[in-house]
């Protein structure tokens, strides 16, 4: 018997399972892990997984050794991923900075759960999101995806993958508990339907290979530890041969280009799907979870006769700065849905840049948003004069 | 700039091979021992004849940590600590890499020390080179946990109140299938000692008594760079095979050096195969160099 690398056909699953099954399918042939509720069942998933298909699942001691190992194991030429929650997610930070400055890709799959802290570990929130964007000290660019159901969870994952490999770069995954352990349908496709992106290799000779000057695009060719390059590879500011530069001016050309092979490359990197965005006097923004409930809650306004429309953000980092910002002037007012105090309300905010009002329905965590608590600021919104 | 010049008129070295001359000169202070540490596992690596291109170096943090920079392998300097787990992952993904991790006291047994005792319960398959210079060199000579009892530092000026980890007791205990000891003055014992730790089958840990005189030696008024090594090794007694427990560093009384441990234990992997023995083709298939053993 031999076990399917891509497991086609329809499954009933929860988000966890369905990330698991994804990463395999993207090529995930490495996985370093720790327990932690909600994300636990990635990692039971893998264990069982990946030596099926002739992988490595590895329980680390701690989150900060889970994440050094995937970093190593991508060096190797393996494809890798860990998975974890709010507390693990915290100990990831440092390793995540390294993965980052030496341009390695993998994923890390955070399942919240509400914090500060050990905080409610079986219970939903979306507290996160900013830690996820600046949670490693130093100036740099993410990215990061935000499933809103388990078929998701599976489609972001494969896109986590292939992100990461073409931008090299950890890429977060940003669930929640609900989505983690919600079952719904999970259609896993044809392998041969399933995109794949592999990571460039260099085409030059030892001696003229530079590990990170940039193609045209800002990214730079990887060799793996093994091809022959015999790389440098250093946590430090470097220059193009990957070695410590000590000054200032290598500093800013090494920062301007992580941060710019991002933001150049945003239109390409930045996925919403939005709804009823045309006529709508009244925009709601949301992700993950709270994105069911906002839409539920924009398709009772509609019913109700109120012009209001969804903005959901597939990709939470980069944030669509320009997609606000040319919807804004023209929306009688804006509404963030989260689970937290208004962690992405402060980037709509922002990107709005004062053309509308912009508000935030919220809970600290602990419960999923009803959709009632949306239509209701949704009608207080456009009922209210401008 | 000016000595970058200077260097290109230096006749060849017969590590030239394995350095990366065009970082020289490197970091460390005049005196250090780890230039030492480094010249024998340079010279310990070309002993294997093993093809560079399949050998890779992994450090941490630190002066040792810079190794890594110098050595003209695929090499990996990594966040504070965490060189064990990166290697770990590292191995896993590329079983038929050999795999060498340089760093220092501080970065392996004291941030890192969670990490070194699980890989070496583990039996991860690399050899670990330790330089214990009793003290944090790069952020100018703090207390360590290898930092002798009432040892002077910077942040130890009445001396230290804490006794030192034994390393080499502490690796043995946690499953390392190799442990040796020796002074950076021990050049021959300390070569074939990493070539053995290379050649050897599982975690192997080799420490080095290393002088630091620009920092715990000065402040510890122990002389000159060279008089650091002549008392190092003066006070150094050879017991090998002596129960690792035993074999302590006292630097006012005795350094206990030589091979204390030298056993078989299956590695990681050789568990991981046949824990999972169903799925070993698919396994072997993928990484076909594993089947030609390390």
């Amino acid at each position: 018997m031999t076990a399917k690398e891509v497991r086609t056909g329809t499954h009933f699953m929860n988000g966890d399972e369905a990330c698991c099954e994804a990463a395999l399918a993207a090529g995930c042939r490495f996985f370093a892990g720790y327990p932690i509720t909600p994300a636990t069942e990635v990692a039971e998933s893998m264990s069982r997984r990946l030596p099926e298909i002739g992988g490595i699942y590895i329980q680390m001691e701690d989150e900060i050794a889970s994440m050094a190992a995937i970093l190593g194991a991508s060096w190797g030429g393996v494809k890798s991923m860990t998975s974890t929650s709010g507390p693990g997610f915290s100990l990831m930070m440092e390793n995540i900075g390294l993965g980052i400055c030496t341009e390695t890709p993998c994923v890390v799959c955070n399942v919240q759960r509400a914090g500060p802290s050990t905080g409610l570990p079986t219970l939903v929130a979306q507290g996160d999101m900013m830690q996820a964007r600046w949670g490693s000290h130093g100036h740099y660019e993410i990215i990061a995806l935000s499933p809103s159901s388990p078929q998701e969870m599976f489609d972001f994952t494969i896109r986590a993958f292939n992100l990461s490999e073409y931008y090299r770069l950890p890429v977060i995954l940003l669930a929640d508990e609900t989505i983690g352990h919600m079952n719904e349908r999970v259609v896993i496709p044809q392998e041969e339907d399933i995109e794949i992106v592999n990571r460039r290799k260099p085409t030059v000779s030892r001696e003229d290979y530079l590990p990170y000057e940039a193609d045209a695009d800002g990214i730079a060719p990887m060799a793996n530890c093994g091809d022959g390059y015999r790389i440098h590879v250093t946590g430090l500011t470097h220059d193009d041969r990957g070695y410590p530069a000590m000054d200032a001016k290598a500093q800013e050309k090494m920062i301007s280009r992580l941060v710019d092979k991002i933001r150049k490359n945003r239109d390409k990197i930045i996925r919403t799907q939005n709804l009823y965005l045309d006529d709508a006097e009244v925009v709601v923004v949301s992700y993950g979870i709270s994105a069911r409930s906002a839409m539920q809650a924009v398709r009772d306004a509609r019913n109700e006769g109120i012009k209001a429309g969804l903005i959901k953000l597939d990709t939470v980092w980069p944030f669509p700065e320009e997609l606000i910002r040319s919807v804004a002037p023209r929306t009688r007012a804006m509404i963030m849905a989260e689970i937290n105090g208004g962690q992405m309300a402060l980037e709509l905010e922002r990107s709005a840049g004062g053309a509308c009002p912009v508000s935030l329905v919220s809970n600290l965590g602990g419960k999923i948003l009803h959709p009632g608590l949306i239509l209701n600021a949704v009608a207080k919104a456009a009922t209210e004069k401008p | 700039m000016t000595t970058a010049k200077a260097v290109k008129n230096v006749p060849p070295h017969p590590m030239d091979g394995l350095l990366r001359t065009e970082r020289i000169p490197h970091i460390w202070c005049p005196g250090c021992g780890i230039g030492t540490v480094f010249s024998a596992v340079l010279a310990a690596i070309k002993n294997t004849g093993w093809d560079p291109n399949t050998i890779a170096m992994v450090s941490g943090i630190g002066c040792t940590g810079r190794m890594a920079g110098y050595i003209r392998l695929d090499s990996f300097h990594t966040t504070h600590g965490r060189a064990l787990p990166f290697a770990t992952g590292l191995k896993l993904a590329k079983p038929d890499t050999k795999v060498i991790i340089v760093s220092g006291d501080g970065d392996l047994f004291a941030i890192g020390g969670n990490h070194f005792i699980h890989a070496a319960r583990r039996n991860m398959d690399m050899t670990v080179v330790c330089v214990n210079n009793f003290n944090y060199g790069m952020t100018g000579g703090q207390q360590a946990p290898s930092t002798p009892l009432g040892a002077k530092t910077t942040t130890t000026v009445n001396g230290s109140p804490e006794e030192p980890f034994n390393l080499c007791d502490l690796a043995a205990t946690c499953g390392a299938t190799y442990v040796a000891r020796w002074t950076a003055m021990q050049v021959r014992s300390l070569r074939s000692s990493i070539s053995e730790a290379l050649e050897k089958r599982g975690f192997s840990f080799v420490e080095v008594i290393t002088p630091c005189p620009s920092s715990f030696g000065r402040r510890n008024r122990m002389g000159t760079a060279l008089e650091m090594m002549k008392f190092y090794q003066g006070r150094s007694v050879i017991r090998s095979d002596i129960d690792p427990s035993e074999a302590v560093v006292d630097i006012d009384r005795e350094i206990v050096v030589g091979k204390f441990v030298d056993i078989e234990r299956p590695t990681f992997m050789d568990h991981y195969e046949k824990v999972n023995r169903l799925n070993l083709p698919q396994w072997r298939a993928m990484h076909p160099d594993h089947q030609k053993g390390r």
